[in-house]
């Protein structure tokens, strides 16, 4: 009897499945986009036909007739004579590496240095550093970048006053110039050296971490590992007899000869990266060490650590795991600000090819999906290796 | 016999010794407690003394108040030409917009102020009417006021006219019916669509006012124009996307928007302004234009709602699934469960993140000067390269970075009070 009427209950309306529904909805969608797309596809189309230009990746050989930076900064070796917009591409892409992994070391090392001293005991340090970090947060960057170039650097004396700082090192508006390095034979040595320091040291140190688990015997890893690191070259260095001497650079006519010249584009976009990235650095830093609880302090004491190892063992291990992960994301930001060169002229990848190259070519869509594709890159690697880093040091919980 | 002594009266209480109290113990215990500490105060006040002379020096003592051109101010002082700013301020702050329509922004950012006002701090009344104003109807105000009204062609026949005032009567009724039926869904959609026929309607009659160019849109204008409007863009959007990013049921809508929300987070800004600036026209049919502000206003929407989508998953993720359950064993469907239990609490949980992506937002605005667009910083460019005023280009930078660091200072302070307020229950 019972049966029957689970049997006689309607139908439920299949509109009202949200399985069914999911599916239909998930059809509207891709129709729509499907459409929307091709609609964009075909206008483009048209618009480039009658434009008269043709989709396309031929560009990228001919050959780009500018010249994409200044004669003095040329990395890649441009010349102008006979290379294509894809060496234009490529001048762009290691300028923008260039920079960005000058301004990541950089602004890790102020980020650091400025948070600690934000939860200084002196109130004088600790307003310093509340000053630096509201002060560069809360201005945009393109301003900062525009500021160290055009009222610092270029307010800065001519090539003939140069600022000389020992002799050594010229500062002028155009650029500074610093001595050069000369590799002579035998300098393989000392590589081979610092590789095999490397090496020893990552060994050493598991070596100790096992030998301290079997018979808590404890090894002193850092100061073995600075000596087989710093000590191994140094050494290598004098024995093979100092197969390294300076290219000193000196004033000649209008210009200086020899040396390493780093133009002032280069200089302010650093500076600017630098200081920008480096506050948001520090914030994250602070963060990451008033996250620790006081209490685990307190614990170590209790097991009897002293306050050094307590830093090392407890703090610094639990409060890099807060830190980390914002800070790749300002590292990430840092890669893509450096794109903001195009205002002062540094050759990297968005001025050079997305700015001139697209204008002498008219290619917008290929050239602005490759740029895109880069960063995209970049940006992907650096999650992949947060996401590896994340798993690494996650809390292991029940 | 010996005498026992009592004490019957105490001792008073005597002062803390005056190493220890006071400020001279102050200053013993945070600014000399260790030599290293004594070394850093001094290092700080040999600072102090080098910087804060000569910046005062440069901003007050020796700077030039009045002055026609550079050579004024170079013969008048050796410090900042204030009279700079205030000969070119309008341009400054409107940019090339017509001096006899000055009124016309001034007086959206002043109603602007008096709707925020209860909002912001709740002991003020009607802050439920006026954040219904501002959502509802500042924004076609605002658009009204400042753009005045917008040629469309509909609107000339009354044909086109019967058109419109049909398909606004038919949503309204369509939204009413569903809502006495209790179908939250087809309610808000029919509502919605008569909503957006009313704006258009609106800002197609512009209040009456005079119609502005919008290449005349400059300065301090376009700039908070940006932010705004990217701001009121971005939110609906950023929403929706992050609601598609977590709809599990429907892998394809998840798809596009985790596609959308990466590739969009992971390239530059400026970029996604050259897209905007050189492939947007490509992708329009023919005769459809969109002006330089345009193109720009829709990059920048596109990529903060990227980053507001990414800000409201955080808070969709913060609230409990419990909460989802239940809201599922009550009957609710979809979009009463958003309205009504999720998006309330979501939201609440990232109001101070959506505030600072806000201030990440106005500070990116600047970039629009690298196309060319007459804002805040591209005002100050063209003032130090301008023949009257060559070569002034300390003046222009500081008064505009005290712009942007008083506006982002003061939005960042407010974050902070609102995530005091807001976490009063996980203090310790």
């Amino acid at each position: 009897m019972t049966i029957e009427t689970v049997d006689t209950q309607p139908k439920p309306n299949l509109l009202n499945d949200p399985k069914v529904r999911a599916v239909i909805a998930q059809i509207v969608v891709v129709v729509l986009f499907v459409s929307f797309v091709s609609y964009i596809v075909s206008n483009t189309a048209v618009n480039l036909e009658k434009l008269g230009i043709k989709a396309g990746f031929e560009f990228l050989g001919l050959q780009a007739g500018f010249m994409p930076t200044s004669p003095n900064f040329n990395l890649t070796g441009f010349d102008v004579s006979k290379d294509t917009h894809l060496d234009v591409f490529y001048l762009g892409l290691v300028n923008t590496i260039l920079v960005s992994v000058l301004g990541i070391i950089a602004a890790t090392i102020v980020g650091f240095f400025f948070g600690v001293l934000r939860l200084s005991s002196n109130p004088l340090l600790r307003f310093v550093a509340a000053a630096y970090i509201e002060g560069t947060r809360n201005i945009p960057l393109l301003l900062q970048i525009l500021v160290w170039y055009f009222a610092v650097l270029l307010a800065l004396p001519g090539v003939k006053q140069s600022i000389n700082i020992g002799d050594m090192f010229f500062l002028n508006l155009r650029y500074l110039v610093i001595p050069a390095p000369i590799f002579e034979d035998g300098f393989g040595y000392v590589v081979t050296a610092i590789i095999v320091g490397i090496v020893a040291t990552v060994f050493m140190v598991r070596w100790a971490r096992k030998r301290q688990e079997k018979t808590g015997e404890q090894f002193p890893v850092v100061l073995a590992g600075l000596g087989l690191i710093i000590g191994l070259p140094v050494v290598t260095l004098f024995a093979v007899g100092v197969p390294l001497s300076w290219d000193i650079p000196a004033l000649k006519g209008f210009n200086f000869q020899g040396g390493v010249q780093v133009i002032s584009q280069l200089t302010a976009l650093f500076l600017a990266l630098t200081f920008y990235t480096g506050a948001f650095i520090a914030e994250n830093v602070r963060a990451g060490i008033l996250a620790v609880s006081h209490g685990q302090t307190e614990a170590s004491y209790a097991l009897g650590l002293r306050p050094n190892r307590t830093m090392s063992l407890i703090v610094i291990p639990q409060a890099l795991r807060v830190i980390i992960p914002p800070v790749t994301s300002q590292y990430l930001n840092l890669a893509k600000n450096s794109s903001l060169a195009i205002a002062i002229g540094y050759p990297e990848l968005v001025n050079v090819f997305m700015g001139i190259s697209l204008n002498q070519t008219g290619k917008a869509i290929e050239i602005i999906g490759m740029t895109m594709g880069v960063y995209l890159t970049i940006s992907l690697l650096i999650s992949m290796f947060m996401n590896w880093y994340n798993k690494r040091v996650a809390l292991v919980e029940r | 016999m010996s005498k026992a002594f009592v004490r019957t009266e105490f001792h008073p209480d005597l002062p803390p010794p005056a190493s220890e109290s006071g400020p001279i113990a102050w200053l013993r215990h945070n600014l000399f407690s260790t030599w290293y500490n004594s070394l850093a105060t001094f290092f700080v006040l040999y600072l102090a003394w080098l910087v804060i002379p000569p910046v005062l020096d440069w901003a007050l003592f020796s700077a030039v108040w009045e002055a026609n051109n550079y050579k004024e101010c170079k013969a008048g002082g050796t410090g900042a030409c204030w009279g700079m700013i205030d000969k070119r301020f309008d341009l400054f702050m409107y940019g090339f917009y017509k001096a006899e329509d000055h009124w016309r922004p001034n007086l959206a950012i002043i109603v602007f102020i008096i709707a925020m006002l209860p909002v912001l701090f709740d002991k003020l009344p009607g802050r439920r009417m006026c954040a219904m104003f501002l959502i509802l109807g500042y924004p076609a105000f605002t658009v009204a006021l400042i753009r005045g009204p917008i040629e469309m062609s509909s609107f000339n026949s009354t044909m086109g006219i019967a058109l419109w005032v049909v398909a606004f009567v038919a949503a309204a009724y369509w939204g009413h019916h569903n809502a006495k039926k209790f179908n939250a869904v087809q309610s808000g959609i029919g509502y919605a669509i008569a909503y957006i026929i009313l704006f258009i309607v609106f800002i197609a009659w512009g209040m009456g006012l005079t119609p502005t160019e919008t290449d005349t849109y400059g300065g301090l204008m376009l700039t908070v124009m940006l932010a705004g409007v990217g701001i009121a863009v971005a939110l609906p959007l950023g929403i929706l996307l992050a609601l598609g990013r977590r709809a599990n049921s429907m892998p394809i809508v998840q798809m596009l928007c985790i596609g959308f929300i990466e590739i969009v987070r992971s390239v530059p800004l400026i970029s996604v302004l050259f897209m905007a600036q050189f492939m947007l026209p490509l992708f329009m049919p023919e005769g459809i234009k969109f002006d330089n502000v345009m193109r720009a206003l829709v990059g920048f929407s596109l990529f903060a709602a990227a980053y507001m989508a990414e800000v409201v998953r955080g808070g969709l993720q913060a609230i409990p699934k419990g909460q989802f359950e239940a809201a599922d064993s009550l009957g609710l469907n979809f979009y009463l469960n958003m309205r009504l239990i999720v998006l309330p609490q979501a939201l609440k949980i990232v109001i101070p993140g959506i505030v600072s992506t806000f201030i990440g937002l106005f500070k990116d605005t600047s970039l629009v000067s690298i196309i060319a667009l007459a804002d805040l910083l591209l005002v100050a460019k063209q003032s130090y390269t301008d023949s009257n005023w060559l070569g002034l280009e300390h003046t222009a930078y500081v008064f505009i970075a005290i712009i942007y660091f008083c506006i982002c200072f003061s939005m960042s302070r407010y974050s902070m009070y609102l995530e005091q307020k807001l976490h009063t229950g996980h203090k310790r």
